[in-house]
């Protein structure tokens, strides 16, 4: 982050002065805390003191609907649970996989539509704010949409089929685990391109002209343009899109509620969704105390791999 | 990550595409017709479900006939705001992402103020701070608030929502405004500050004025992400009288035999044509705000 341009002319950490001088970075210093204080404590209020109120409860029996049993400590019986669960471990898999597939597919796409909208063509600003249309709606709205739009009786998918006289017409779509699966990439893949493509878009109108200029007197062709000059200078926004998807893929939920409520049976179970349904249905909070910490280890395993993995020449 | 903040001055729009599409007819064709798709794909679905929403219960019942709806009405939008009292959700979404939005950018910019101008021992570590929390599991939080909630008496208010919205909009609206002040120049509120006005009237009556476009970005997208949750709203809210909008939605529509797509769809033009105006207005500032918040990384 590089926020301050070039701190105008101020002498950037106080060289030791006497007096007034001292006084006045003091001064500062305490306004400066003050200042931020409110959103700092906002924050801690509502993310720092639940992170820690999780672990708490990962150590401990806990179930609302059992307050009779207290609310001893258990040790480490939340995570050998987890750790011994075939539903977890089903649930990781299913997870990794949906990550995979969604991420690799926005982001191939998302180039694609980021270097088309690099041209210059008639309704350009049109199409941008096209594809803006699907990123701003609520999810809710991204699932009912393509819930509709696959629907057996009234869906368009259906329809279209049916017209080409192709199989899968009347497919009941959400009775099988592969088909709900597709069903939820093509509503996450419609929702979240847009934003690979225009973090990604921001990223090629920041590589200078020159480059590409003495690329092509070079003798390069726009394939190897694209492998030797606009991949590796894209790589800050490909790892921030990259970072960004990755994350909220791990961690999705919306759709999976709306869409196929992790069914059928449970193909379609995230951690997310089996860590809310410990929560608000099974009103377990120790298990899904346990289940949060994982989340939270896993996001930043993610997170700390991609800055390893895509740092500029290492 | 190479950041910048205050961007390279360079000609408005350099268009840099080599090989673009105008060099032969057949690959400009191509290029239209896969940029056409994709418009196609963003968009059909909006259309798709808006010609649902005109069809009659009857035509409905009988499944696709073809693209247009065979009877048109508009039924579905009358039973949506009478039967299904479709204005209360709006109007709770509205107030719940509106106060959140004003509480937001009041706690945003007094510590984006002190995070781009003042000298701060640990002001990485702030910045870090509020970083980490953008990217932390919401469903890990969402165990402990219902908790802490429940003790506080909070469960089914719109207090829960605006406290727990904070966690989506407080981390972004710091680091828009952050680098949004870092590019205005300090001298500018430096002579207020001679001139003997504090701190806060110069953050008021200088900065925030000359930082209206970032603020007003700032605002759209702390608003689009608040009106869009489902998580806390479907974990903390228990009355349908409390429910925002995508929890209304998704309640709506459904009886126990069958789902009235037609209802559903109505309520989802109802919810989608103020985002697409909003989205079509403000469409440069929105982008801005989208590449600024994750390019400064």
């Amino acid at each position: 982050m590089s926020v301050a341009p070039s701190t105008s002319g101020r002498p950037v950490p106080a060289p030791p002065p006497a007096g007034r001088e001292a006084r006045a970075a003091r001064r500062e210093e305490r306004q400066g805390w003050l200042l931020l204080a409110p959103a700092l404590l906002a924050l801690l209020a509502v993310a720092a003191f639940p992170l820690g109120y999780n672990i708490w409860n990962s150590f401990h029996y806990v179930d609302l609907l059992n307050p009779g049993a207290g609310q001893p400590f258990v040790g480490l019986t939340n995570y050998l649970a987890i750790a011994a669960s075939a539903t977890f471990r089903a649930s990781l898999w299913v997870t990794v996989l949906f990550t995979v597939v969604s991420v690799a597919i926005e982001v191939t796409i998302g180039l694609a539509l980021a270097l088309a909208l690099h041209q210059r063509f008639h309704g350009r600003g049109l199409v941008r704010a096209a594809i803006l249309i699907p990123w701003a709606v609520p999810t809710v709205v991204s699932a009912l949409l393509w819930k509709t739009m696959f629907d057996p009786q009234q869906g368009f998918v259906d329809y279209l089929l049916g017209l080409a006289h192709l199989p899968g017409a009347h497919l009941a779509w959400l009775s099988g685990a592969w088909t709900t699966w597709v069903v939820i990439l093509v509503a996450d893949a419609w929702k979240n391109m847009p934003f690979v493509a225009l973090v990604l878009l921001a990223g090629l109108q920041a590589i200078p002209d020159d480059l590409y200029e003495a690329a092509t007197i070079d003798g390069a062709n726009a394939w190897q343009r694209l492998w030797r000059v606009t991949l590796p200078m894209l790589r800050p926004a490909l790892l921030v899109a990259l970072i960004f998807r990755t994350l909220s893929a791990f961690l999705i939920f919306d759709l999976i509620y709306i869409i196929s409520g992790g069914g059928p049976g449970n193909a379609t179970e995230t951690l997310s969704y089996l860590d809310w349904h410990a929560f608000l249905v099974d009103s377990n909070f120790g298990y899904g105390g346990a289940v949060s910490v994982a989340l939270i280890v896993f996001s930043l395993l993610i997170a700390l791999a991609y800055v390893r993995l895509l740092r500029p020449e290492v | 990550m190479a950041a910048a903040a205050p961007a390279p001055v360079r000609p408005p729009e350099p268009w840099r595409g080599r090989g673009g599409p105008r060099r032969w007819p057949w690959t400009r064709g191509l290029f239209y017709l896969g940029v056409g798709f994709f418009v196609l794909f963003a968009l059909f679905p909006f259309y798709w479900v808006f010609a649902t929403s005109l069809e009659t219960a009857g035509a409905f019942a009988q499944g696709t006939t073809g693209l247009w709806p065979s009877h048109l009405t508009l039924q579905n939008y009358v039973t949506v705001f009478t039967a299904d009292h479709f204005l209360q959700p709006l109007a709770n979404s509205a107030l719940v992402a509106t106060v959140t939005t004003a509480l937001t950018l009041v706690l945003a910019s007094l510590a984006a103020y002190a995070l781009s101008r003042l000298r701060l021992r640990g002001r990485g570590l702030a910045l870090g701070f509020v970083l980490a929390v953008a990217f932390f599991p919401v469903l890990a939080m969402v165990g402990p608030l219902f908790f802490v909630f429940r003790d506080l008496s909070l469960l089914n208010t719109y207090a829960a929502l605006v406290l727990s919205y904070l966690i989506y909009t407080l981390p972004l609206s710091i680091w828009l405004l952050t680098s949004f002040f870092g590019q205005i120049p300090r001298e500018v509120e430096e002579q207020a500050l001679v001139d003997g006005a504090t701190r806060l009237q110069a953050l008021r009556k200088v900065l925030l004025p000359l930082a209206a476009p970032g603020l007003f970005t700032t605002g759209i997208l702390s608003f689009i992400l608040c009106w869009n949750d489902f998580v806390f709203a479907l974990s903390f809210l228990e009355t349908p009288g409390k429910y925002t909008v995508p929890l209304a939605i998704v309640n709506l529509g459904q009886s126990q035999y069958q789902t009235f797509y037609n209802l559903i769809d109505a309520s989802v033009v109802v919810v989608t044509v103020p985002i697409a105006v909003l989205v079509l207005l403000a469409q440069r500032r929105i982008i801005a705000g989208l590449t600024a918040g994750s390019l400064k990384g």
